[in-house]
């Protein structure tokens, strides 16, 4: 109850500082899901959270950093009790064991995810390289919806370095889900996911919403 | 009368013709269909009931309410114009400067009635105080450009819109403390000169006034509405400090503002690239697509009447 109540005030207060309206250019696809966005801010998981609807949300969990989720008081008890994220060990020395580990843990009990396939933030308006991890999740889980998504002024909003974000309209624009090629190889695929990502930062095309 | 029965008469007027708005609308809906036009025009109706609840409220809660609620419209519309702007990463503290410290130091010289600070803070000192701040992020790529970007946003969405409350707390002759009746009739003979427009254009409309800039906009719909809401506005004159024919003219200079406020902004957003300032206000747009008249004909219409009736 106190969970639900915490979630909808989070939706509510991202939606008055950012905005975060959701665009959909294509039709969402049924069943499970797994959205990947350019990462351009910390505030990059809430809005794409909250630009979901309701039912989408409710089954959705954000992949995030356990460095700058798992600092004790208000951000672990969003991350573990509100948002329920997967949090990902980014540093190698304090690595046991595949640190996707809890990533397939959770796709394989049915949860739809949120993955910034980078890794890490970028202060460009276009997203660096994908990294191997979203190749791996996607060779494993071949029904799995690959849903590419941009976050648009976000990277104004609050660019890396600053703290005090700007109450831009941010808006995140979801697109069709990446077609399944058999037999793809790696870096082919992770230049295609990027690719679409990429078309979605073009305002102008697809303008309706 | 009172000033506070004048602005029940006023209200209950305003309630009036929001009804037969509101029927007229069903009617037509009844009648010719759900089309888009049709869909238009409720979805505007029904948010000019929620506009005038809105303002209603600010007068039924006082002076400070409504600077609360003026202030937010300017934060609003400021983010509309934020949005629409390529800003960059190095802008960043200029702008959060904008939004959370200007809006509010405006808002509040205003409710300390200090007229001397609030008409020039923000052409004098954030004018030169933004791009002074903005210099020290070392960025000088199109800084021109993007310094008068941000200029021309705290310009208009918060000193010109910042205006029209200030009329509260404006002194004049025989007309103390009545201020609300003056912002009232502001943003009632604003607001009526953009309805009548757009209904005269919608009724008569046959040569467009500027295609290019605000392709809606006709001659006849100018004409037409333009005198509407100047023979509306001349007979306000009981509840300002104005002479019928003093009205009338009033009315005119902020019907004419007005036009100019819209034709000017509507050519600044495309110019951004957009045909919406936002969407915040269903079927009208943005914020700014509602302020964009009041944000010329406020400045105006205040200093035009400091200088002629002021005590």
């Amino acid at each position: 109850m106190m969970e639900r109540a915490a979630a909808a005030g989070l939706v509510g207060l991202t939606r008055l500082l950012v905005g975060a309206r959701a665009q959909w250019r294509a039709e969402p696809g049924a069943g499970q899901s797994l959205y990947f966005a350019n990462h351009c801010s910390h505030l990059d998981t809430l809005a794409i959270w909250s630009a979901l609807a309701p039912a989408q949300r409710a089954v959705t969990r954000p992949v995030a950093a356990r460095d700058y989720w798992n600092k004790p008081g208000l951000r672990t008890y969003l991350s573990g009790r509100v948002l329920r994220a997967i949090l990902i060990e980014r540093r190698r020395d304090e690595r046991a064991g595949d640190p996707l580990e809890p990533v397939f843990a959770a796709l394989a009990g049915g949860d739809s995810l949120i993955l910034f396939p980078e890794g890490t933030r970028t202060a460009d308006r276009l997203p660096q390289p994908f990294r191997g991890g979203l190749f791996r999740i996607a060779e494993t889980f071949p029904a799995l919806n690959l849903v590419p998504a941009y976050l648009d002024t976000l990277h104004r909003s609050l660019p890396k370095g600053s703290h005090v974000p700007l109450p831009l309209y941010c808006t995140v624009r979801f697109g069709a889900p990446l077609a399944r090629q058999t037999g793809e190889a790696r870096d082919g695929f992770l230049a295609r996911a990027h690719a679409a990502v990429c078309a979605l930062a073009d305002p102008a095309r697809g303008a309706a919403a | 009368m009172s000033a506070s029965q004048k602005l029940l008469w006023v209200f209950g007027g305003i309630v009036a013709l929001l009804s037969v708005a509101s029927a007229t609308g069903w009617l037509l809906q009844r009648r010719k269909g759900d089309t888009a036009v049709i869909r238009n025009l409720n979805e505007r109706v029904r948010a000019w009931w929620l506009m005038v609840a809105v303002l209603g409220a600010c007068f039924w809660a006082g002076a400070a309410a409504t600077l609360i609620v003026f202030a937010l419209i300017s934060f609003f519309a400021l983010r509309e114009f934020i949005t629409l702007t390529p800003t960059r990463a190095s802008d960043h503290k200029p702008l959060a400067i904008a939004f959370y410290v200007l809006v509010p130091l405006q808002y509040w010289l205003i409710h300390l009635q200090w007229y001397g600070l609030f008409s020039i803070f923000i052409p004098v000192y954030a004018f030169l105080g933004l791009p002074a701040i903005a210099v020290f992020a070392g960025d000088t790529e199109q800084f021109l450009e993007r310094i008068t970007k941000i200029q021309w946003g705290v310009m208009i969405a918060v000193y010109c819109i910042s205006y029209a409350p200030a009329l509260l707390v404006l002194d004049l002759r025989g007309f103390h403390g009545q201020g609300a009746l003056l912002l009232l009739y502001l943003m009632l003979v604003v607001q009526i000169s953009d309805v009548m427009q757009y209904v005269f254009g919608k009724l008569f409309g046959r040569h467009k006034l500027a295609p290019l800039v605000s392709p809606s906009k006709t001659v006849e719909g100018l004409v037409g509405g333009g005198l509407a809401a100047t023979a509306i506005g001349a007979a306000m004159w009981w509840i300002t400090p104005f002479t019928p024919l003093q009205s009338a003219l009033m009315s005119l200079l902020i019907v004419a503002c007005g036009v100019l406020g819209g034709l000017a902004l509507s050519a600044v957003k495309r110019s951004l690239g957009a045909k919406d300032w936002g969407s915040m206000i269903e079927g009208h747009g943005g914020m700014m697509d509602r302020m964009d008249s009041v944000s010329f004909a406020a400045p105006i219409f205040f200093h035009i009447t400091r200088f002629f009736f002021s005590g």
